[in-house]
Parts: structure tokens; sequence; C-alpha cells
């Protein structure tokens, strides 16, 4: 009996709903065998003569942090002085405008500065890395390490994931004082609290486990725009295009995933 | 089944008496590789002799580049055995593996130098990573390197400043730079015009004799080949045709190395596996992994 037309729709439907799950799966493996993979050299890298080197690291640091510290400053600021603009409004209406700094140090510190410097990071940095990476598969670079002997996630992907280890918790830490100040800022000008009382309230009400939910959650980021653009970058096929493709689809993916691991970390960290 | 008609089964007359001969560099015997369901190399069986220029040729889609990326272990086969410096690629460890590497050089088609460094740097990078020596140390021997190639005076530029030719010539002196006993050259010649193409093939040819390597090289152009050839590996549609030196080849009766060599059409209907990729945008033998 030859298949209906709702049939052949609904199998097709199956089909695609399995490959895209099979190769979304795959992906992930890629990502957890490539985190595994840049530890083990690592560790046992200089045990092989093949360490990771020093200045590859400092390399893609200046890249991905101090390059970043001017946007990151910039960015951070405006969502300081948001935030302090819509606590200042909505507490108004409870004639409450005064206690706005407890919304801004906690959401500042625990919500809005990981996540806009791990947005602005996968951004700038993530795509960065898979185009890279792309292009050098496509111009047979990669081969070419291989071919030299050159383990290519010691020496492409190590390097960029230790940068974001330290410099996507630096870049947070950042941008918690720039929000922090600019919303004071803010805050003085519209309610006029001097600065000094802005921070000493701050400083009563955040605790060194606010500053650690942060920098925690940047830690998570800093891996996870790492291993998103290097599976991008590694799967990129088609030349040119496909290059921009796998661009495309990193900062997609590392902002989605961003999000929904902010999400899931807020939900665990608050229990 | 023309093909098998057609077929000359490879190692016979001259290289059956050298079987036994030491000096073999590569031995690969009965390769089968698939990429997918799809079957690229038939089972190639080959070797390749101490000092000799062995040049692969066939054409598009006949399974030359594949080959070459199992000749440098770049990818592992179905069935068969591959020997390379006496070491079978199958069975060695990461450790052997990464060793047995240092001892190959290999100048990409596209020379894949890393856009990022310069020339200088690009050479320098197999010295920096696998000795200790000091950096003035690899300065030098770049730098030789570069006048073995024609290139000196050019280590501090980068790739993109460099014409297609020039790109090539550092991808040799990279490849070069440890010294490799085996040398392997993908279309060494493509895309350049005559007389840069033949300034490579001399290029090639004195750097056997100054160096003293085993050199392999993949090309379909026709009059580098014979130019620097000791023996040709003659592939069709993944089947070796015949291995022979470049008389052999040119006196050869087999119709589709004729067809080969006097550039005929041929009559090809198209691989149904391929067709299917090609409609559904499938890359084949595509890796998602570095």
């Amino acid at each position: 009996m030859a298949p209906t037309d709702n049939q052949n729709w609904l199998a097709l439907f199956f089909d695609k709903v399995g490959r895209y799950s099979v190769a979304g799966i795959e992906e992930i493996g890629n990502g957890g065998v490539l985190v595994v993979e840049s530890f083990f050299w690592l560790i046992l890298g200089p045990r092989r003569k093949q360490p990771v080197r020093l200045g590859s690291i400092f390399a893609q640091m200046m890249e991905i942090g101090i390059q970043a510290i001017p946007i990151v400053a910039l960015l951070a600021s405006a969502i300081g002085v948001m935030l302090a603009i819509q606590g200042i409004h909505t507490l108004r209406i409870f004639g409450a405008e005064s206690r706005v700094t407890i919304g801004i140090a906690f959401s500042v510190v625990r919500e809005f500065s990981p996540l806009i410097t791990g947005i602005l990071v996968a951004g700038r940095s993530g795509s960065g890395l898979a185009a890279r990476i792309g292009t050098m598969k496509i111009n047979q670079e990669i081969d070419a390490l291989k071919v030299m002997g050159i383990n290519p996630t010691r020496f492409l992907v190590v390097p960029a994931l230790l940068a974001m280890l330290v410099m996507v918790p630096m870049l947070t830490i950042l941008s918690d004082l720039m929000g922090l100040l600019a919303a004071g800022l803010y805050v003085g000008i519209d309610l006029g609290i001097s600065m000094a009382a802005y921070f000493d309230e701050v400083r009563d009400i955040l605790t060194v486990d606010d500053v650690w939910h942060g920098i925690g959650k940047s830690v998570i980021f800093a891996i996870l725009i790492a291993v998103i653009g290097v599976v991008n970058g590694a799967s990129v096929t088609g030349g040119a295009e496909g290059v921009g493709k796998a661009t495309t689809r990193s900062v997609v993916q590392a902002i989605s995933a961003i999000i929904v691991t902010d999400m899931i970390f807020a939900f665990v960290a608050t229990r | 089944m023309a093909e098998d008609k057609n077929t000359e089964q490879p190692a016979q007359g001259p290289d059956k008496a050298q079987d036994k001969a030491p000096g073999k560099v590569i031995e690969v015997d009965n390769l089968v590789t698939h990429y997918g369901e799809r079957e690229i190399l038939k089972g190639v069986t080959l070797d390749v002799r101490e000092n000799e220029i062995m040049v692969i040729m066939g054409g598009s889609g006949s399974g030359k580049s594949t080959l070459l990326r199992h000749l440098m272990a770049l990818e592992m086969h179905t069935s068969g055995t591959m020997k390379i410096l006496g070491q079978d690629i199958e069975k060695l460890t990461a450790m052997e593996m990464f060793h047995l590497r240092k001892k190959l050089g290999v100048a990409f088609q596209s020379g894949a130098l890393f856009s990022s460094m310069t020339v200088g740097e690009n050479i320098m990078l197999p010295l920096y990573e696998h000795t200790d020596l000091d950096p003035t140390t690899r300065e030098i021997m770049a730098r030789m390197k570069l006048e073995v190639v024609s290139l000196a005076g050019f280590e501090n530029l980068m790739p993109a400043e460099l014409s297609g030719g020039m790109v090539k010539r550092a991808a040799f002196a990279r490849a070069i730079i440890m010294d490799p006993k085996i040398l392997f050259c993908d279309e060494p010649s493509a895309g350049l015009d005559p007389v840069v193409a033949s300034a490579l093939d001399d290029l090639i040819l004195d750097m056997r004799a100054a160096m003293g390597m085993t050199i392999v090289v993949v090309t379909h152009e026709l009059e580098s080949a014979f130019k620097i050839a000791d023996r040709l590996t003659i592939l069709d549609k993944g089947h070796i045709l015949m291995i022979g030196t470049v008389d052999e080849v040119r006196k050869s009766k087999n119709e589709r190395v004729q067809n080969l060599l006097n550039r005929m059409p041929e009559d090809d209907t198209i691989d149904p596996d391929e067709y299917l990729g090609r409609l559904t945008g499938e890359e084949i033998g595509g890796d998602a992994t570095l």
C-alpha cells in the first residue's frame, strides 16, 4: 500500500528531527571530548615534550581580554545606568527609590555583569575563534599542523580555552565595577546620594557569595564560548560560505547556551 | 566489467624482481578505504623506494588525493596494511605516530601557510615545536631552507604578500625544515603558469639531489610528472592501473592509461552515490573534528 501524503510528511518530519538530534548529540560529544583533550594536553603536554606555549596563551589573552576592555566597560556602564533608571522609576511608585541600591547591586553582580560579558565575548572572540579555525581547516592549515606532528587541540584550542578561563572572569569583575560605578553616578545625580554612601550600602548588601556567583557563571560561560567556537570552526565545509555560516551558528549557539546556563545556574544557586 | 579488463596488475615485470629488495620506505598492501558507504580506494598495492620520486597520477575523482592523505597518515583505512619507514601505521601508538610524523614533510596544494605568521615564523614552527634550538639557530636554519627554495630575504613577509609560486616555495621550505625522510607534495604545479611550474619541478629534483630524500608527488600535470618521476603510479576510480617508469607508462597498451596520457575524455556514467551526494548537498568524507 502506497503511503499517503500525510504519512510522507510525517516520515520526513521525524527523519529531520532525528537527523538534527543526532547532529546535536554529536556536537555535544565533540565538545566534551575537546574539553577532556584540552586538559589532557595542558597537564601531560610537557611530559610528552609538547607543552602549551605561554606566548600563545598571552596572545589569546590580549585578543580576548585586554582588547575587549573598552567595549565591556562601556556596555557595563550603560547597563548600570539603565538598571538605576528602571529601579528608581519602579520604586518611586512605592516611594522607596532610596532602596534602589539593593536591586542594582544584586542585579549587576549576580546577573548582568557575567551575562553581558559572556554575550560580548561570544560575539567578539567566540565568533573569531570559529572563523579562524574554520578558515584554517579549509586552507589545510589544520592538516599541516597534524603532519608536522603538532596536535591542533594543544596548539589552537588550549591557549584559547585557557585565555577564556582567565579573561572572562576578569572582564566580569571589571564589568561589576563599571556597572556599579555608573549606576552610583546616576543614583547620586538623581537621588542626591553621595558616592561614599552608595558604595557603603553596596558593601553592606553584597556578600562574597554574590561575587562568586557571578564569577562562577563566567567560568562556565568561558568554557561554553571556547568549545562552541571550536566545534563550529572544526565542522566547516564548503569554503568561505561555510566559514560564514559556522561563525553565525557559533554566535547564536554560544549566546543561547549562555542564557540557558545562566537560568539553570540561577535556579540551582538560589535553592 | 571493462575496468577489470583494462587493469594491469601493479608491480608486474621489473617491480617483481625488486619486491624483496631493501630500501622500501612506503609499503601499501591491498589498501581499501571508504567515506561513509562509498569505497574510494579499492585494494591499492604499491611501494615507494628510498630516494626515488614517485608520482601518483590520475584524473579527477581517481582517489589520488585520498591515497596521499592515507600515505601522510591523516586518515585511517578500512582494510589492508600500510607501512611507512617500516612501521605499520595502524599499530602505532600516539607517541610513535608523533615521532614518525617528524620524519615526514608535506607541501600542500594551497601551501597551507599560517596566515597569522610571517614566512620565517611559518618555516621555523616545526623547529620551535620539536627542538630545543635557540632562536638564532632557528633563524639561520630557516634562512638556509629559504635559500634552497630561492626565497632568501622573504622571511619577514606575510603569506598574503607572496605570489602563488612563492607560497608553494615557502611551503616546500617549511616541509623540509626538519630534513624529512619522505616529502609529500600535493599538486605542486596546480594553478601556476608553465614557467613557474617548471621551476618548481626543477626545485623538486634539486631537493632530492641535495637532501637525498624520498619524494611522493600527486599531480595531474603530465609534463611535470614525466619530468620528475622515477616511477609513476596511475590511479583510476580507486584502482591502480599501472606502476612503472616514465618509459613503461608511455609505452603502456592499457586503454585507460593512454586515454589519460592523450587527455581523452572517457564515456563515464556518474557514480550514483556521488550524484545523490550532490543532490542532497551532503559532503562525503567531511570530518567535523579537529
